[in-house]
């Protein structure tokens, strides 16, 4: 187990470079999540079809390739940038229709009597899905929207591997195949860093789901 | 309309399918293409005599060696698809055997590939190794080397219009961008030149070309023997810097403690260096694609 200690400073590096991927590509993805969410519930059929294609495509597709089109797709087009750009977006994008597919289930979990009494309190629809509709499906869908976001805390270990490195899984590889040490105990640290960012997220989602809660 | 759909999604089919065979067709070109003898062929010692007792005896009068080689390192041990061998280890290994009066057709190829290596010398199972093969002490406790007969090293691949590379003290002053594989020997030597921000790890090296070709990153580091075969395939797109910065001498693995046959094999390079042929085997190898002409090394001393 010394070689955690004897290589702290790298996991410490490699913790900080996850934990950058997992807060922009989170951030962006609940932003993507709820716009497309709105879109799947609005009345207007064209917004419906970009939603539905949306959750469709990015839901259905393996995050490796989602990342293969980021990474070496966009080049083929002409468009460069650097991989963590690339990584962190193809992250978002399909994170993205999974929490807007949870974001929905709680807007179709709030009684269709409150989008109705705005409606006719005179609230347009993007009143009512903003003041009324979503401060209480969101309020429901802390659970899933959680698993959501440490699912994406762990498939950042993917995005590592698409010329991203640095991240906690790659400290890992680098010191089982460049520094020749025994994989066991290199991967028991990666599996420890990983744990200390998502048991904190899981124990502040539940902080979060109590002080949210309503009663109905 | 029920027969409508299928034949949508057969048609995208059959056009994806046509796509993936283009690009797979244009990659490798002059890989299997160049296959048989070439012009070159090392010349064959006519009754040539050697001490009784010694390997060379042995081998001479069996009319036939054994050799260990790389069967899939392009212009050094390539075993093409239809059996014939290239490469510049395999010329090595034909003009030892030539001077033993053994014509390349009595040549049985072994495949070694770098983990067992050594056990197939010490195991009697080849008479010797040439497969980019580096000299080192570790190494050198279970097998003895013979040469080097040539100096790989450590080298930078660059697309062919680069003029701003030229090695790798220019690397950072361009604030370039380097791929290498993850884990790699190399990639933790080019840490010395560059920011680590600009390194770019792959797991393969096929990545780290198609990042250059696509310009996300600026340059590919490894051994300059693995870079020429991407350069190889690329189809002239891209170009070694020629300007190695680590030193891999590759050598002949032999049985330890095997002076005479040691000191044969430096006499038969000497001559191929002396008489050209050297020259020659490198131009028909991997001289084709690399603008290195390397000179036969300063050979070690057998023991």
């Amino acid at each position: 187990m010394h070689v955690i200690t004897d290589n702290l400073s790298l996991y410490r590096d490699g913790l900080v470079t996850t934990l950058r991927i997992c807060l922009y590509s989170g951030l962006l993805a609940l932003l993507l999540g709820t716009i497309m969410a709105a879109c799947r519930v609005s009345p207007l059929t064209p917004l419906r079809a970009v939603g539905t294609s949306w959750v469709t495509v990015f839901r259905n597709s393996p995050l490796l390739v989602v990342l293969f089109f980021m990474a070496f797709g966009l080049p083929e087009l002409g468009i460069n940038g650097t991989y963590f750009v690339f990584g962190t977006i193809g992250l978002a994008l399909y994170t993205s229709a999974f929490v807007c597919e949870a974001i929905r289930s709680g807007i179709n979990a709030v009684p269709p009597g409150q989008a109705e009494a705005a409606r006719s309190v005179g609230l347009g629809f993007g009143q009512t899905l903003s003041l009324i509709v979503l401060p209480q499906a969101v309020r429901s869908v802390i659970p899933p929207l959680g698993s959501v976001m440490i699912a994406m805390i762990k498939n950042s270990a993917i995005v590592g591997a698409f010329g991203v490195g640095g991240d906690l899984f790659s400290v890992g590889e680098n010191l089982t195949s460049a520094q020749g040490e025994a994989a066991l105990p290199v991967l028991i640290g990666v599996m420890l860093g990983y744990l200390i960012i998502t048991i904190p997220a899981g124990l502040l989602l539940g902080i979060v789901e109590r002080k949210v809660a309503i009663a109905r | 309309m029920r027969s409508r759909k299928p034949r949508a999604v057969a048609a995208a089919l059959a056009a994806t399918l046509g796509l993936v065979l283009t690009a797979c067709g244009s990659g490798s070109t002059n890989q299997l293409g160049s296959g048989g003898q070439d012009s070159f062929q090392a010349p064959v010692a006519e009754n040539p005599s050697f001490e009784p007792g010694t390997t060379m005896a042995k081998l001479s009068k069996q009319g036939s060696i054994t050799v260990g080689t790389k069967f899939d390192q392009p212009l050094f041990g390539l075993k093409g698809l239809d059996g014939t061998m290239q490469g510049f280890d395999i010329e090595i290994a034909r003009i030892i055997a030539g001077q033993l009066g053994i014509p390349a057709d009595k040549i049985n190829w072994v495949k070694t590939p770098s983990k067992s290596r050594e056990a197939y010398i010490e195991q009697d199972r080849v008479d010797m190794v040439v497969a980019t093969y580096t000299i080192n002490d570790k190494r050198a406790q279970r097998v003895s080397f013979a040469g080097p007969y040539y100096n790989a090293g450590q080298d930078l691949m660059v697309k062919k219009d680069n003029t701003e590379i030229t090695g790798p003290e220019s690397l950072r002053k361009t604030g370039a961008k380097v791929c290498s594989a993850r884990g790699s020997t190399p990639s933790e030597e080019i840490k010395k030149y560059i920011d680590p921000a600009n390194l770019v790890l792959f797991d393969v090296y096929s990545k780290c070309a198609d990042a250059l070709r696509t310009g996300q990153v600026d340059a590919v580091t490894t051994d300059n023997v693995i870079l020429l075969g991407l350069v190889n395939e690329s189809g002239g797109k891209f170009k070694l810097v020629g300007k190695p910065f680590t030193e891999e001498p590759y050598g002949v693995g032999i049985t330890k403690g095997d002076t005479e046959f040691c000191q044969f094999i430096h006499q038969s390079l000497t001559k191929a260096a002396q008489n050209g042929t050297y020259q020659k085997a490198w131009e028909a190898t991997a001289g084709k694609v690399s603008e290195e002409n390397p000179k036969l090394p300063e050979l070690n001393t057998c023991s």
